[in-house]
């Protein structure tokens, strides 16, 4: 197992942590966030991924060829559905802060110093 | 037992039903049906809990896939008395929430009561699983429902910021978790935490573990806003609606903490368990600072919800500390003191949420005085104060005592002078803002102040104010605020949960009874309140008034210290208030800066 899948998951996940840190439009926040979920995505998929191996869908192959593990899969799937649904309302708020701020820029968002 | 997964289900269900009618439900039906359904699912906790208390916790297995040769490869609801009781807790919190918010909100068009619902559901899985993957879901469907329950009112400025920037910390806070949970996998090739704790029983703790290990606390510690990973936490308490404070505070930041325990306990004590004392030092150092942060800027604040907020910091870090002596006893305290808080604080929280709905402002100088109109929310208020303080003998006394008496068994005989500052903080502050508010103490705020201090804009919470208060509105907050007083002197309470506590940190006994089903369960209640715990208590409340009277009547006092003292204290207050800028950028560098103070640290000490 090559040593690139973590590089670049461990990359995505902190370039994404850079993005968020730095944004000065709440899109662009926003984006990063899901650049540092797409960290995850790929560490899950390179620890279950078996070289050479098939994907886990046995109707069609032998039961006993190589294949990759289908449980990190499933993981992502369920993490890209949480994705989707905290990208959607952060970006409905994202909207809504337009709105009644007149800015995406995180910097104007002003309601809450202490 | 096959209701096992009812408390979970129920709740979900009846919030798709709600939406999906909410069109043609009157008002009426929708909070009974909704009331209903809660009260529905605290009677099935507290079945749960009933009969695991009896020394009978037990694993369920979804679809019947149980393990074969103790290996896991289905899904549990692992139930102990202490998850069972925490699902109970919580969903006693959500369903007086309910009650309350019947009048709190003129208008609820069923959506409220639905997130409430998934809320509900999603805490009761979350203290109920015994998945390491379930309880990330749980953690992010429970995240997602607080976030749109945070932004309630999304046509104002506070809340959806607000929102963002809870929305936005805690999702990060998931991804950690999600990393952590990939490299466990990777290792054990396991998801079911006995499971990975029976596989890691046989590793040494490796960089790779002590990373998994630091990723999932670092994670689950923002959702339970230790210090530097809080910010969120005052964000979203100062704009959500109360009812929903009530659930933050309450119980909601408490769950991160379970989390952070039941994960130790099951999976890591294994190889951890050598290196107990370097881990201990690194937990105790962040809970430390967590509680005296949290209590300064307590006292600091203005802004009653705000102030509420940062109590609930300031408490989350003796949780820390509580978790973090790493012993049955520890453990035993945070499980009492967290019924105790959460009781107190869901009661303060409404009854600020009184102040709102009656004056349309939750600002203490914009208050002063103006209370005297509701005094009975005035007494509560008081109550809540003291009771914050832990005052003997309220569940709050009886859980600090298991605490102190804990620190000393560890080894760190200064740490209970933390929890007395703490305490007289956070109930300082509280009785300050009840003497100024409802009794009119201490000097007005002159004009240019207050023009200074322009109340920042304040939710809506309804139409025009109101010049009387619904009496399910204080009715319910003093029945909490009951409850935080008797929890404690039930007889057997305290000394159950320590049993409860016994088997939650006993490593082995959790791995055989959720992958073998064996129970056997010899641990017994040792500690009893000594001497000066009731000398600790009542030094800590006394502290607590005088601190609340040298907030309302000091100034002629603070006229004769030195002003470069002063000055001094000002600047780092001033500082200490610049930190929560309430930009989001801001918030996750230092949540990256803790996610690499607590794995350094980690990797560095634990040899």
């Amino acid at each position: 197992m090559s040593f690139l899948p973590y590089a670049v998951a461990g990359w995505l996940f902190v370039v994404g942590l850079y993005g968020v840190v730095s944004s000065s439009n709440l899109i662009r926040t926003i984006i990063s966030l899901t650049v540092v979920q797409s960290g995850t995505y790929v560490l899950l998929l390179s620890v279950g991924y078996v070289h050479g191996g098939k994907a886990a869908i046995f109707a069609d192959i032998p039961a006993v060829s190589r294949a990759v593990d289908p449980v990190v899969q499933v993981l992502v799937l369920t993490d890209i559905v949480i994705e989707a649904t905290v990208t959607g309302l952060l970006l409905a708020l994202a909207v809504q802060a337009h709105k009644r701020f007149g800015s995406l820029d995180p910097h104007e968002l002003r309601a809450l110093q202490d | 037992m096959h209701i096992t997964a009812l408390p979970v289900a129920v709740p979900l269900m009846a919030a798709a039903l709600i939406v999906a009618v909410r069109r043609w439900l009157p008002r009426l039906m929708t909070d009974g049906l909704a009331t209903g359904v809660g009260v529905g699912v605290v009677t099935l906790c507290a079945l749960l809990l009933a009969h695991t208390a009896h020394g009978h916790p037990f694993a369920y297995w979804m679809g019947g896939w149980r393990p074969t040769h103790a290996v896991a490869i289905g899904i549990s609801l692992s139930i102990d008395p202490i998850g069972a009781g925490l699902a109970t807790f919580s969903a006693l919190l959500v369903t007086a929430s309910l009650v309350y918010s019947w009048r709190y909100f003129e208008a609820a068009d069923g959506m409220f009561q639905a997130l409430m619902l998934v809320f509900m559901g999603a805490m009761a899985g979350f203290s109920l699983t015994g998945d390491l993957f379930n309880l990330a879901v749980f953690f992010e469907l429970m995240g997602a429902t607080a976030y749109a329950l945070t932004a309630h009112h999304n046509e104002e400025q506070g809340p959806i910021q607000g929102a963002i920037n809870f929305a936005i910390s805690n999702s990060i806070a998931a991804y950690a978790i999600f990393i952590g949970i990939a490299l466990l996998y990777a290792r054990t090739g396991a998801l079911n935490m006995a499971q990975i704790g029976a596989a890691l029983d046989h590793h040494a703790a490796d960089p790779l573990v002590l990373v998994a290990m630091s990723l999932i606390f670092i994670g689950f510690l923002t959702k339970a806003a230790a210090v530097p990973v809080h910010f969120w936490l005052a964000d979203a308490h100062a704009v959500a609606p109360a009812p929903v404070c009530v659930l933050f505070s309450g119980v909601m930041v408490e769950l991160g903490i379970y989390a952070v325990a039941r994960i130790y306990w099951t999976i890591f004590a294994g190889p951890l368990a050598p290196h107990a004392d370097e881990l201990r030092v690194i937990l105790i150092c962040m809970g430390t600072a967590t509680a005296l942060w949290g209590g300064v800027m307590c006292f600091a604040q203005r802004h009653v919800k705000r102030l509420l907020a940062f109590s609930t910091i300031s408490h989350v870090g003796m949780f820390v500390c509580g978790f973090g002596l790493l012993s049955a006893k520890g453990v035993a305290a945070v499980a009492v003191y967290v019924i105790g808080h959460g009781f107190t604080k869901a009661g303060l929280f409404m009854l600020t949420g009184v102040l709102l709905h009656r004056f349309h402002s939750v600002d203490e100088f914009d208050l002063h005085g103006r209370g005297r109109a509701t005094p009975f929310t005035g007494v509560l208020f008081a109550v809540g104060g003291l009771l914050l303080s832990a005052m003997p003998v309220v569940t709050l006394f009886f859980g600090k005592s298991l605490l102190d008496s804990a620190a000393l068994d560890a080894g760190f005989p200064w740490l209970p002078s933390v929890f007395v500052i703490s305490s007289m903080l956070t109930g300082g502050a509280v009785l300050r803002v009840a003497g100024r508010v409802f009794r009119g103490w201490g000097p007005a705020e002159s004009a240019e102040a207050r023009q200074a201090h322009q109340a920042r804009e304040e939710e809506d919470e309804e139409d025009a104010p109101s010049d009387r208060t619904p009496l399910a509105m204080l009715v319910v907050p003093a029945l909490l605020l009951i409850g935080a007083i008797v929890v404690g002197v039930i007889p057997g309470a305290v000394p159950g949960i320590e049993v409860a506590a016994g088997h939650f940190v006993d490593h082995a006994s959790v791995i055989a009874w959720v992958l073998h089903g064996t129970v056997e369960l010899p641990h017994e209640a040792t500690s009893h309140v000594e001497g000066f715990d009731y000398l600790y208590g009542a030094g800590a409340t006394v502290g607590a008034l005088s601190l609340a009277a040298l907030g309302l009547f000091g100034r002629p006092l603070r006229a004769r210290l030195p002003k470069r003292l002063l000055g001094a204290v000002s600047a780092a207050l001033w500082t200490l208030r610049r930190l929560h800028s309430g930009h989001i950028g801001d918030y996750i560098a230092w949540w990256t800066a803790g996610a690499a103070l607590l794995g350094g640290a980690t990797l560095v000490f634990v040899r």
